[in-house]
């Protein structure tokens, strides 16, 4: 804003430009008036100064640059003006050039910091903040420098030289700081790069270790993986085959190949290989050293690929072999490989495994690869022996199965052969001695008639050997029932001392005949009637006596029976022990003839065994009577036995069998001789008889009335329930009709007759007189069984046993 | 013929049908059995006996004929046939009727008919030795003469 005053004098300097006349001394009446004023004057000494001229003409219409100016200047003035100089023409090229330069460094200076501060802090981590402050300092200052150099290019005050002073100063210090501060990050800085270089290192290094210890880990798992296909399977062809294609899968085998020794176990024989399917049976000899070398030790060997167990296929144009390895597997002592004996080597029996590399590969063979396939080569040796194992083991079931089922059926052919004999027996049993019964009868018979001495010899032979045959026949049939455990005995009362001298009656003819005199002494507490089978002790006594008369040839005899309670001289096996109503009868027969070895007294109980020399041999026996004896006597719940001294020095056979004493006093003798019949007892007896058999009812009928009695016959249970009255004595049923019903009906009858007296004696007529029949009979209430047939004098003594004795198990 | 001869021919007779097995000692019980209170006790037991098995022989070849043979039915038949021909003392006749009944047992048919044909052939025989004996002993005891005992010891 000018003041009008100004103006006017700016104006009135203007209109006349040929003189300006500067008032200097023109009172100032307002610091802007001073300021302007002061401006003026610079400006006026600007033009001077550039001009160089006094005289200043400027001529406010056009620019005129010649124009001139006097100007007093006081002192004062010229203070106010510390301007200052530029060394060099401000038009000058370079000038220009060196303006320009400055302006870009200033604007460069500028922006570096910018991009600086822009970047970190777009970055997350810088740790030299300081650093960058510093740097950024340095570089501004620098421009700023670079920037005030821009006014100094022309007259500059000297205010512009001050502050570019102060710019160079300050971009001074902070530089060397800067520089200084450098000295001490620079190798920080550097140092960061080296670790940066060292971790990047060691990443490398660590990456490298891990690809190994992958490689590691994989290769365990494949052994691992082989492991398990070679124990997952118990033939011994399989293991063979999968550890070698596992093997070869996993290392990356050319060739894989197994040794096995032979039989003759001197060389090893090429058993299998991995890639060649029938691979030729070639052997070499075992005692190679590179062999030898291997089986030495039980870890993988590496062997040359040129030696002889590695040389499998013709070696076609390969430069290089792949390297060869080779481990021993143990085997173990099996029939499978049938190795005979070998005294050589260690009993410790070994295949070789081959394994060679790629040819051409350059691939070396790794410890852990040699690790694995030594594990291998024990995991084969493991596998093989449990497949051996289980081989055994199954071979020797087969052989057990094989082994039962010929014992199954030898045991099977037994039981039939046994039933088979049984079936015989039961058949032949009755079919034999019904001819016999014949031959014997009638030649009997025959020797009653009227025969010429010829034909009485004749007949007297045909009598004894029939008799003969007729006791063998007995002899083996009780043997073969005795064995079976069929045989029972039969039981009944009997006078033992009538048994005793019938024996002796029996004996004595032979006796005398040899003149060897037979002594009996029975003791004098033995008793007189005894329960047992009669018919078994009287052959078991004459058996023995017969022997002893039989084998002496001089010399007596002598036979003692009595009651032993105490087992002195018994056998130690054997205990006396008297229970009950029961004896133990002990019978001796001594004899002083050929005496027996004390050796062969075992076998002398034995069937069919003989051991007298050939001249007493024609004595005869079949051998079977002291087997037959023993069993009977055993049957009796008693012993036998022989004592010797020796040849020549006699003998003498002991035995005892356990009794019972009977309760009754009364003789009850067979009779031998059928007796007329006699009507004493039966007069007038009423007996009732049941049988559904028309016939057999009337044939039992006319039994009971010839022997006198009075006979009632019904055909039925029921009937026979209606008409039994006490008036009957005796009641007949039959009761072998099918069915159990049969025996109910004494059950009935028992249940009439409450009072025993009135009861009806009961009597079952059957067909067969087993002890199961008789039990039966018995646990219904009978009385009594008689076995069909009935023959007269069967039931006449039975008749009178039963109104005797009330009654009556032993008749048949 | 003279008496002598006939007794003669009678004991032979009789001997041989014992000797043959067809009968056995049984039916020597049965003639001991017959006496001066009893005469004909033996033609009595043997006509009900023909009776009998005639019967049950008629009943067995109906049983077995049928399509299903009940063997329930027959077995009872073929005991009460052994009962009787044992009670009289017709052993071959009894054999038979052992085995018919094990055939029975096992329940078969062909083996039961074969064993029916046999009894019936056994019995058949025994009918007509004792219709010849009884023959010969009538002709005897007409012409005056006395039927000697049996002694046969068995």
């Amino acid at each position: 804003m000018l003041e009008p005053e100004l103006k006017l004098l700016y104006r009135i300097n203007a209109q006349s430009w040929k003189d300006i006349n500067v008032d200097v001394n023109h009172k100032v009446e307002s610091r802007l008036k001073l300021k302007f004023l002061e401006l003026e004057l610079k400006l006026l000494h600007c033009l001077l100064t550039f001009t160089k001229q006094n005289v200043i003409e400027f001529d406010p219409l056009h620019i005129n640059p010649n124009f001139s100016i006097s100007v007093t200047v006081s002192n004062h003035m010229m203070e106010v003006c510390n301007c200052i100089e530029p060394q060099w023409p401000a038009d000058e090229l370079l000038m220009k050039y060196q303006y320009i330069s400055d302006f870009f460094i200033a604007v460069a200076y500028f922006s570096i910091p910018l991009e600086l501060i822009y970047f970190v802090k777009k970055s997350a981590v810088f740790p030299y903040r300081w650093v960058l402050v510093q740097f950024g300092a340095f570089i501004v200052l620098c421009g700023a420098t670079h920037l005030i150099n821009l006014w100094t290019f022309t007259t500059h005050s000297r205010t512009v030289a001050l502050v570019m002073t102060t710019a160079k100063v300050l971009t001074a210090v902070v530089s060397c700081a800067t520089a200084l501060m450098l000295v001490h990050i620079i190798p920080d800085l550097l140092s960061v790069k080296t670790r940066e270089l060292f971790l990047k290192n060691k990443a490398a290094e660590l990456d490298r270790e891990m690809g190994l210890i992958r490689t590691q880990e994989e290769t365990g798992r494949h052994v691992r993986m082989l492991t398990h296909e070679i124990r997952s399977t118990l033939d011994r062809h399989t293991i063979l085959k999968t550890t070698l294609v596992e093997l070869g899968r996993t290392l990356a085998l050319e060739e894989c190949a197994l040794w096995m020794p032979t039989r003759t176990g001197l060389e090893l024989q090429l058993s299998y290989t991995l890639r060649q399917q029938h691979p030729v049976e070639y052997t070499v000899p075992i005692q190679l050293p590179v062999i030898n070398q291997v089986f030495g030790t039980s870890r993988a060997v590496k062997i040359s690929p040129n030696s002889p167990v590695a040389r499998l296929r013709p070696v076609s144009g390969k430069y290089l072999l792949g390297e060869v390895v080779a481990v021993r597997v143990p085997l173990l002592h099996l029939s499978n490989f049938q190795i005979n004996d070998w005294p050589e080597l260690s009993t410790k029996r070994y295949a070789l495994m081959v394994l060679m590399l790629p040819s051409d590969s350059a691939r070396q063979w790794h410890v852990h690869e040699l690790e694995l396939v030594e594990v291998v080569a024990d995991q084969v040796a493991v596998a093989l022996s449990h497949a051996a194992i289980l081989e055994e083991s199954m071979r020797a079931r087969d052989l057990l199965m094989e082994q039962n089922v010929a014992l199954d059926i030898a045991r099977r052919e037994a039981e039939t052969a046994i039933r088979a004999r049984n079936d015989f027996l039961a058949v032949m049993n009755h079919e034999m001695r019904t001819p016999m019964h014949a031959i014997i009868a009638l030649s009997s018979l025959l020797q009653e008639t009227e025969l010429t001495p010829e034909q009485r010899l004749m007949v007297e032979t045909v009598l004894k050997s029939s008799s003969l045959l007729a006791t063998l026949m007995n002899d083996v049939l009780d043997l073969s029932r005795l064995e079976d455990g069929s045989l029972q005995l039969e039981l009944g009362t009997f006078n033992l001392h009538t048994l005793f001298r019938e024996v002796l009656n029996l004996i004595k003819p032979i006796a005398v005949v040899k003149k060897l005199p037979i002594t009996l002494n029975l003791a004098p507490d033995l008793p007189e009637f005894v329960v047992g089978d009669e018919k078994r002790l009287m052959q078991i006594i004459l058996n023995i006596v017969g022997n002893a008369v039989k084998f002496s040839k001089q010399g007596s005899i002598s036979v003692t029976a009595l009651v032993t309670k105490s087992d002195n001289r018994a056998p130690p096996d054997f205990f006396v022990v008297p229970t009950g109503s029961h004896f133990y009868l002990r019978v001796k027969v001594k004899d002083l003839g050929a005496g027996i070895n004390p050796q062969d007294i075992p076998k002398l109980f034995t069937k069919f065994a003989q051991t007298q020399s050939l001249a007493t041999r024609s004595s005869g026996g079949s051998g079977l009577g002291l087997a037959i004896s023993k069993r009977f006597v055993n049957l009796m719940e008693g012993n036998i036995w022989i004592e010797s001294e020796g040849v020549g020095k006699g003998c003498t056979a002991i035995f005892d069998v356990k009794l019972a004493i009977s309760n009754e006093s009364k003789q009850s003798g067979i009779p031998k001789v059928p007796a007329n019949p006699q009507h004493v007892n039966f007069a007038g007896l009423k007996v009732l008889v049941m049988d559904e058999n028309g016939v057999s009812r009337m044939v039992t009928k006319g039994l009971l009335v010839h022997l006198g009695c009075e006979v009632t016959t019904v055909s039925s249970n029921e009937e026979c329930l209606r008409v039994v009255s006490h008036e009957h004595r005796v009641v007949f049923m039959d009761v072998c009709t099918p069915g159990v019903e049969n025996y109910q009906i004494a059950l009935r009858i028992h249940e009439k007759f409450t009072k025993r007296h009135q009861r009806p004696l009961l009597v079952a007529l059957t067909g067969n007189t087993d002890k199961s029949t008789k039990e039966k009979c018995m646990s219904f209430g009978l009385d009594g069984v008689l076995l069909k047939p009935v023959s007269l004098d069967n039931m006449r003594n039975v008749l009178s046993d039963l109104l005797e004795h009330r009654v009556l198990y032993e008749a048949m | 013929m003279e008496l002598v001869q006939m007794q003669k021919s009678l004991q032979d007779y009789t001997k041989s049908l014992f000797l043959d097995g067809v009968l056995d000692s049984q039916f020597l019980q049965l003639q001991q059995l017959q006496d001066e209170s009893n005469p004909d006790f033996v033609s009595q037991v043997v006509t009900l006996f023909f009776q009998d098995s005639d019967r049950i022989l008629n009943d067995l070849s109906l049983s077995l004929d049928q399509q299903v043979v009940d063997f329930k039915k027959v077995d009872p038949h073929v005991h009460q046939l052994k009962g009787s021909s044992s009670s009289i003392g017709a052993q071959r006749v009894k054999n038979a009727c052992v085995v018919f009944r094990s055939f029975c047992e096992q329940q078969n048919v062909e083996g039961c008919h074969r064993c029916l044909q046999q009894v019936k052939k056994e019995y058949y025989l025994v009918k007509n030795r004792l219709e010849t004996l009884f023959k010969l002993e009538q002709q005897i005891v007409a012409s005056g003469g006395m039927i000697p005992a049996m002694e046969l010891g068995f």
